[in-house]
């Protein structure tokens, strides 16, 4: 399991050519397809932050929301009393501190016990806030009045998107890694080699944790206003667990795979059948289900030999403009 | 102040066991997580609220059409939806994986439709909210009634679950499905069985709640996680367990709204179940399982 | 096998047809329309709220004016096209909305979404892409400041200060004249709106000597507030306020009913001035006191009533509903007026104000409508500020409940 360099150097490489030219996206097209560039990426990062965690311990979280709620919050309470990279790290901190705690208390639970546990923190985390703004501050929305640019954001979350996919890269290549696949496989098996199974899923969970609250912190200057209800909003897991799962958890790059296609179709959707959407979801929901049991990444494992891992990302990442257009 | 407090904890309480009883029965005999338990309680409220305003019937005396035709419904959704999934599921998880995408899908359809039919406003009617006094407390009629239903579901079923050879089929399919079949058990129709039982559950539910509370098409979702809650705390299959830790909940919030704040009342719930899950993850009730 | 390749085809026929239509929507349409965009909670929490202050005004704003033919511009008569959109009570899906009204249908004007939240959300954007904001559903302490920030922007509702301050000053008057006792019981709910209002509300009260016997909050959501009304009904106060939304509003009302709990004023909050509440309470409803109200004798309002019913099948609120179609009708009169669909010429119109409405010559911001009001048989009419015109002599004290059934 030594680091070897070509082996490295290569897809690295080209993550950043590619990474390179997306940061020109704003000299080419409008605000609308800025900000539909900003909903790609930020669950992207949202998405593929969840399955680092999620794909090698099959925990379901629904936790998601938690941590994007409190980057953002931090946003609106700090926002303007300081500059915003510091801001940023104080959102990171808060996370980890959070994480840490959750982690702790929460990986013994498995299965579906976990997941409604998830569910419940969300719901307790945006009750404990309200209560705090309620009773402490007597402030309940907050207003994020900052000079940061949809561009600004755009950028930020790219280079967040590149950070994540360095550090999941570096991460299946190193020991930490290692030892996940295997817990993965059978925790069982991990215990018994001498793994240190619950330091091991907390640290991952932590990590996840901390590129989530980065997000919320990143999106938050868009709302203006943010009060429990819009940061907290539970939507936002359940979406990201979907689009995870759809692209498939376990391959670095797979949640792309769903996050590309369903924001475009979200957007489809909702631009052309404002009155039927839900319906219209429900249905795609359905068909997915049913027809692309293993996700995207299956549908692809199907039908290609499974060769090089390098090859999906140009994949992934130049279907990006042309769906777009079609989405026009 | 506190007999009050307790008494109107304990009708607060009823309603979330009333609510989540069919949703214990779907999980734990079906296996199904059925995302969407709380838009067929809504459904079931839109058309008590039909029944009682265009019809003229009152909601109690449509439960007598309500509870079959839900209970069809339910078991045509397990036949077309959910059997294939059943059937292509290796393990108890994937099924689980599998419920909750197809039964989000099928929340989202269902609250489309009642989105085009009824709008997004609020809905509320006028039924049987006469005062009764018990024990020097005024309560709602109407709250009483779902209170009664509560119980004589949730103590009901549990008689019949433990006394009778279908009940205890259906506890059996709730343990272990392939064992369950080696002593001649048809598995696929007990599923089937329970998981339509308990949509009728959440219809009883869904009528009574309509009776005191203001609905709209977009609250199926609040119904769903309450439900969750009671379940997972209660034991998950387990009716009696249902209705003991609804009725907990309800009594806790009636407490801290009387003697801490009632800005709690919400978090308290989430509190008590999140240290149940910490300390008995199985539930109050529950077997341990792997 | 067979059936799965159906189903996919059948999918992408679906997909197909969907980018198709959207196509069609957006290309193909010269300027023989003008094309108005609003971006709406159609979904989600906010979806009630929309579906009763602002939907149906917008609906039927545009059905109006297109069946009369357009708007009057220049001479000529411009039928409205309308682009609408769901943001599911999102604020993320609401910016991106306007974005798309911005950028891709490249609409004429925009009218906005529903609740503070989404109207804070994408108040910059409008801003920046100097589209006028007729916010009429947000309700914000910020509000002159935000005017001040986004130029034009206009905040119909006001802030959440004025109305507590006005209620105070009323109730002051009744407790001069030895109407009232001084204790007053205060609940709100926990969401933006509730506590701005309990905050200026607080301080309002204690200015004017009142004693806050009860002072609490309940979680948003909530619709079991039993036994607060039972602890407030042993506290003796003679006025019971409430800054509520509608699902608390009816329940406290309900409880405050069942528990015989009769304070001599009943204010609830959000949900009292719709006509859900008329319709739920029906003679109980005489008496209870809220934020809002209308001149029900004023033809004007009377006939936007009337029309209101034949068109949406039931009332409008007696609340954000008439500001909103005031600034609708402003607006009409502000195209006509410009005599041109030229963005810049039309704001400034909305800037000088004068249009005669059902809230009478009114300018968009302009904050001299009801704030209390009170259901009297059947009409839920102004009763202050009392120097305005038309103010109705309070019904005092609230009746009692009567049983229900």
């Amino acid at each position: 399991m030594s680091i070897l360099k070509p082996d490295f150097i290569k897809p690295v490489g080209l993550g950043a050519v590619i990474f390179a030219a997306l940061a020109f996206l704003p000299n080419f097209v409008d605000n609308y397809y800025m900000s539909l560039a900003i909903s790609v990426v930020s669950f992207a990062v949202l998405a593929t932050a969840w399955s680092m965690f999620s794909g090698p311990t099959r925990y379901i979280s629904l936790a998601t929301v938690v941590f994007f709620g409190i980057g953002a919050y931090t946003v609106a309470v700090l926002g303007e009393h300081m500059a915003f990279p510091l801001v940023l790290i104080c959102a990171a901190l808060a996370g980890t501190v959070i994480a840490v705690l959750v982690g702790f208390s929460t990986l013994r639970l498995a299965g579906v016990y976990f997941v409604i546990f998830t569910f419940g923190l969300t719901e307790l985390v945006r009750q404990v806030v309200s209560w705090y703004e309620v009773n402490v501050t007597r402030e309940m929305g907050r207003y994020v009045f900052l000079d940061i640019t949809q561009n600004d954001i755009y950028w930020q979350l790219l280079a967040l998107f590149a950070i994540l996919l360095l550090t999941g890269f570096i991460l299946a290549r190193s020991r930490l890694g290692f030892a996940l696949r295997i817990i993965g496989e059978d925790e069982t098996v991990a215990k018994h080699c001498g793994i240190d199974v619950t330091r091991v899923k907390v640290a991952l969970f932590v990590l996840s944790a901390v590129f989530m609250t980065l997000t919320g912190a990143i999106m938050a200057p868009r709302w203006t206003y943010i009060d429990p209800v819009i940061a907290f909003n539970p939507m936002l897991s359940f979406q990201v667990v979907i689009m995870a799962l759809l692209g498939g958890p376990r391959r670095l790059l797979g949640p792309l795979l769903g996050v590309i296609p369903l924001t475009l179709l979200f957007e489809v959707l909702t631009a052309s059948f404002p009155n039927h959407f839900s319906i219209l979801l429900g249905c795609v929901f359905m068909v997915i289900v049913y027809l692309l049991p293993g996700g995207v990444i299956g549908l692809y494992e199907k039908y290609r030999a499974p060769k090089k891992r390098t090859l999906s990302p140009p994949d992934g990442n130049n279907t990006t403009p042309k769906s777009e257009e079609k989405a026009a | 102040m506190l007999s009050y407090a307790i008494f109107s904890g304990i009708t607060l309480g009823g309603m979330y066991a009333l609510v989540a009883m069919g949703l214990t029965l779907q999980y734990g005999v079906s296996r199904i997580m059925n995302l969407a338990y709380g838009e067929l309680v809504i459904v079931a409220s839109f058309i008590a609220f039909i029944f009682m305003t265009t019809l003229g019937i009152n909601p109690i005396v449509g439960l007598l059409i309500i509870i079959p035709l839900s209970f069809a419904l339910n078991w045509i959704i397990y036949r077309i939806l959910l059997t294939p999934l059943v059937a292509r599921a290796k393990n108890r998880g994937m099924l689980e994986v599998d419920s909750i995408l197809a039964t989000f899908g099928l929340l989202f359809i269902v609250q489309g439709v009642l989105l085009v039919w009824f709008g997004g406003n609020y809905y509320s009617y006028d039924f049987m909210n006469g005062a009764v006094n018990v024990f020097g407390a005024a309560i709602a009629a109407n709250r009483l009634v779902a209170l009664g239903f509560a119980i004589v579901i949730g103590l009901g079923f549990y008689l019949i679950l433990t006394k009778t050879r279908i009940g205890t089929a259906l506890r059996a399919v709730a343990v272990d499905p392939t064992s369950a079949r080696l002593v001649a058990i048809d598995v696929n129709f007990a599923s089937c069985f329970a998981f339509a039982l308990g949509g009728a559950m959440a219809a009883v539910g869904g009528v009574l709640v309509s009776m005191f509370l203001t609905f709209s098409t977009s609250m199926g979702v609040v119904f769903t996680m309450k439900a969750l809650i009671v379940v997972i705390m209660g034991g998950v299959g387990n009716l009696l367990g249902a209705l003991i830790a609804g009725l907990i909940l309800g009594v806790a919030e009636s407490l801290v709204a009387t003697y801490v704040d009632p800005g709690l009342t919400i978090a308290v719930t989430y509190v008590i179940f999140l240290l149940v899950l910490l300390i008995k993850p199985s539930g109050l009730f529950g077997r341990a399982s792997s | 096998m067979q059936i799965s390749a159906k189903l996919r085809i059948a999918t992408i026929a679906a997909a197909t047809t969907a980018l198709m239509s959207t196509a069609t929507l957006f290309g193909a349409n010269a300027q023989e329309t003008y094309r108005i965009g609003y971006a709406i909670s159609k979904t989600g929490p906010g979806a009630p709220g929309a579906a009763t202050s602002t939907t149906p005004n917008y609906e039927m704003w545009v059905k109006e004016i297109n069946d009369a033919g357009g708007l009057k511009v220049g001479g000529k008569q411009i039928p409205i096209e309308v682009v609408e959109y769901d943001d599911r009570s999102s604020s993320e899906e609401a910016v991106r909305a306007i974005e798309r009204l911005i950028n891709q249908d490249k609409v004429d004007f925009i009218l906005s979404p529903w609740g503070t939240g989404m109207n804070l959300a994408v108040a910059p954007i409008l801003d920046r892409a100097g589209y006028a904001h007729l916010a009429g559903t947000a309700v914000t302490d910020k509000a002159p400041q935000l005017a001040k920030r986004w130029k034009n922007s206009y905040w119909l509702l006001g802030t959440g200060e004025q109305y507590a301050v006005e209620m105070a000053e009323f109730l002051k008057g009744l407790k001069e004249a030895g109407k009232i006792n001084d204790k007053v019981a205060m609940i709100a709910v926990a969401d933006g709106f509730g506590i701005e209002l309990s905050k200026a509300g607080r301080k309002a009260l204690e200015d004017r000597d009142f004693d806050l016997v009860y002072d609490k909050t309940y979680p948003l959501g909530s619709q079991d507030l039993a036994t607060i009304v039972n602890e407030i009904k042993s506290l003796g106060a003679d006025t019971f306020v409430a800054f509520s939304y509608p699902p608390g509003t009816l329940g406290l009302t309900e409880q405050s009913r069942v528990l015989g709990f009769n304070p001599k004023i009943f204010y609830a909050g959000v949900g009292t001035a719709f006509p859900l509440y008329k319709n739920r309470f029906g003679d109980n409803a005489q008496g209870v006191v809220s934020l809002g109200g209308a001149s029900e004798d004023d033809p004007k309002i009377a006939d936007y009533i009337a029309r209101h019913v034949a068109f949406a099948d039931r009332e409008p609120d007696r609340w954000a509903s008439i500001v909103n179609w005031a600034s609708l009708q402003s607006l009409q009169q502000a195209i006509e007026r410009a005599g041109s669909t030229d963005r810049e010429a039309i704001n400034a119109e909305l800037a000088k104000g004068g249009f005669d409405t059902i809230l009478g010559t009114y300018k968009p911001g302009d904050q001299t409508f009801w704030q209390v009001g009170q259901w009297q048989d059947g009409k839920f009419v102004g009763v202050a500020p009392t120097s305005m015109e038309g103010a109705h002599e309070l019904v005092f004290p609230k009746p009692e409940w009567k049983a229900a059934q």
